[in-house]
């Protein structure tokens, strides 16, 4: 099969093991929503001071609920031997990645941006800012689950790799999360977040370009053991 | 001569000679090291003159500023160690990367310990979420990272490569590291030793100050040396002249 075509089924095999595992994608979204809900309930009821973290909040969240979804990226995969045959098909290996990262995001990044508005109106957040939390937790969820997908395919082969995920793929997370709170926080304080959404869509944009041949390179590590 | 050399160099990769080799090594860099920051120290701490501004507080930069340069300088090298071991197959060179990597988390560990006493008297605070404080922290954690990678697969030479591979992401972070202080408002100051300029530093100060970097490093080789011969016995513990020598120890008792 020629390149496209092969592509194209394997987005549609993903698409439909996502659809076929309904509650393991429900789980990170119930996930995003129990802990923006501990703010209130466990720093302050207090609206305008919520309003103050909401961009911080829901970011964490995001970011947690991410994380806690990357651990199966390519594990059922790695389990039961599709992933070896994946890698050794004629389909560049890199592709591959970048289609399961993308399906990813659609299934867990995409609907978390698409829950946000909903709790950041429980958190109080200015509504002039929600369109500028949503395009950079858009980008920003994108960009975690690429550099994600690395620390995914260097635990794949562990029995215990959730708990070592989250430990290797924190420190790199850290400055999405900044220019990501930076750009909202910034509107809201009505200060220039042009620049914030710049070095964010940078880091999106770099990841997309650098850390496929990484996750490769990890998944050969895998697999070759 | 340069043929020499470099048969002399290409030697290291083979871990029996770096065995051998390193013992000697290791023994009078520690030497040197322990002199050079022994009197760096002496000198710095007891007859460098008060600084201007900050009385006596100042002193801690010739603990403080050594351990920030190793802890960023030994992350390089491990990354650049693991793209060697990657690319070469080298396995002495993921041998010296992996044990690179607790030497270079006590650097870092002792850079933000040293900083937040120097923190307290200066800035009035022991922690401040700035810029080159934070990026310090997630060296730290890349560092713990590392290990944990190390520690958690059950080959080690898939833990040499997935560590490799983990250690060349977190690159990112040393360009951070290096310009947070100018990209940001932070209250950490600027650099004040640069290639390119004389430092404003008075000579009295400046000597046992590069002393004791000059220190840090030959104690941190000296380390990594002597870490790198007990992984090289552990990993090549099959092999003919491990198992000599370890005899060797056993009847030496």
């Amino acid at each position: 099969m020629t390149f496209l075509p092969l592509l194209k089924s394997v987005f549609r095999r993903e698409m439909q093991l996502a659809y076929r595992r309904r509650s393991d994608l429900a789980n990170p979204l119930l996930f995003f929503l129990i802990v923006v809900v501990l703010f209130p309930l466990g720093v302050t009821p207090d609206m305008t001071k919520l309003a103050d973290m909401a961009p911080g909040v829901l970011w964490v969240g995001a970011l947690l609920a991410n994380l806690l979804s990357l651990d199966l990226l390519f594990r059922s995969d790695y389990e039961d031997g599709s992933l070896e045959q994946m890698l050794l098909a004629s389909l560049p290996p890199t592709s591959l990645v970048l289609c399961k990262v993308w399906v990813h995001w659609l299934v867990t990044g995409l609907p978390l941006t698409i829950m946000a508005p909903l709790l950041s109106i429980m958190l109080g957040l200015p509504g002039n800012a929600l369109p500028l939390l949503m395009l950079t937790l858009a980008l920003g969820t994108l960009s975690l689950s690429l550099i994600g997908s690395i620390g995914a395919a260097l635990t794949v082969g562990l029995q215990k790799g959730g708990l070592l995920l989250t430990l290797l793929i924190m420190p790199l997370f850290v400055p999405v999360i900044i220019f990501g709170t930076g750009a909202v926080q910034a509107q809201v304080a009505g200060l220039p977040w042009q620049a914030h959404l710049a070095m964010l869509a940078a880091m999106t944009t770099g990841s997309l370009a650098l850390s496929p041949l990484l996750t490769v390179a990890a998944l050969r590590i895998a697999v070759g053991d | 001569m340069w043929q020499a050399f470099v048969r002399w160099f290409h030697k290291w990769s083979s871990p029996k000679w770096f065995y051998t080799m390193s013992q000697p090594w290791s023994f009078w860099l520690g030497w040197a090291a322990t002199l050079i920051i022994a009197s760096a120290l002496v000198w710095g701490l007891m007859f460098a003159p008060v600084e201007r501004l900050q009385g006596n507080s100042y002193r801690i930069i010739f603990i403080h500023v050594p351990s920030a340069f190793l802890s960023q300088a030994i992350y390089a090298a491990i990354a650049v160690l693991g793209l060697v071991g990657l690319v070469w197959k080298m396995k002495l060179a993921f041998f010296v990367a992996k044990q690179c990597i607790p030497v270079g988390a006590s650097m870092a560990l002792l850079a933000l310990v040293t900083g937040a006493i120097w923190g307290k008297p200066t800035w009035g605070t022991w922690w401040e979420w700035d810029a080159r404080l934070t990026s310090m922290l997630v060296l730290l954690l890349l560092y713990f990272g590392l290990w944990a990678l190390h520690n958690a697969m059950e080959r080690p030479e898939s833990g040499d490569r997935a560590a490799a591979i983990l250690a060349l992401v977190g690159v990112v972070n040393l360009p951070i590291i290096k310009f947070s202080v100018e990209w940001w408002n932070t209250l950490h100051q600027p650099a004040t030793l640069k290639f390119t300029e004389a430092p404003p530093m008075h000579p009295s100060m400046l000597i046992p100050f590069l002393m004791a970097i000059v220190g840090f490093y030959l104690a941190s080789m000296a380390w990594v040396l002597m870490r790198t011969r007990l992984e090289i016995l552990q990993r090549e513990r099959k092999s003919r002249w491990v198992e000599d020598e370890l005899n060797r120890f056993a009847e030496g008792q």
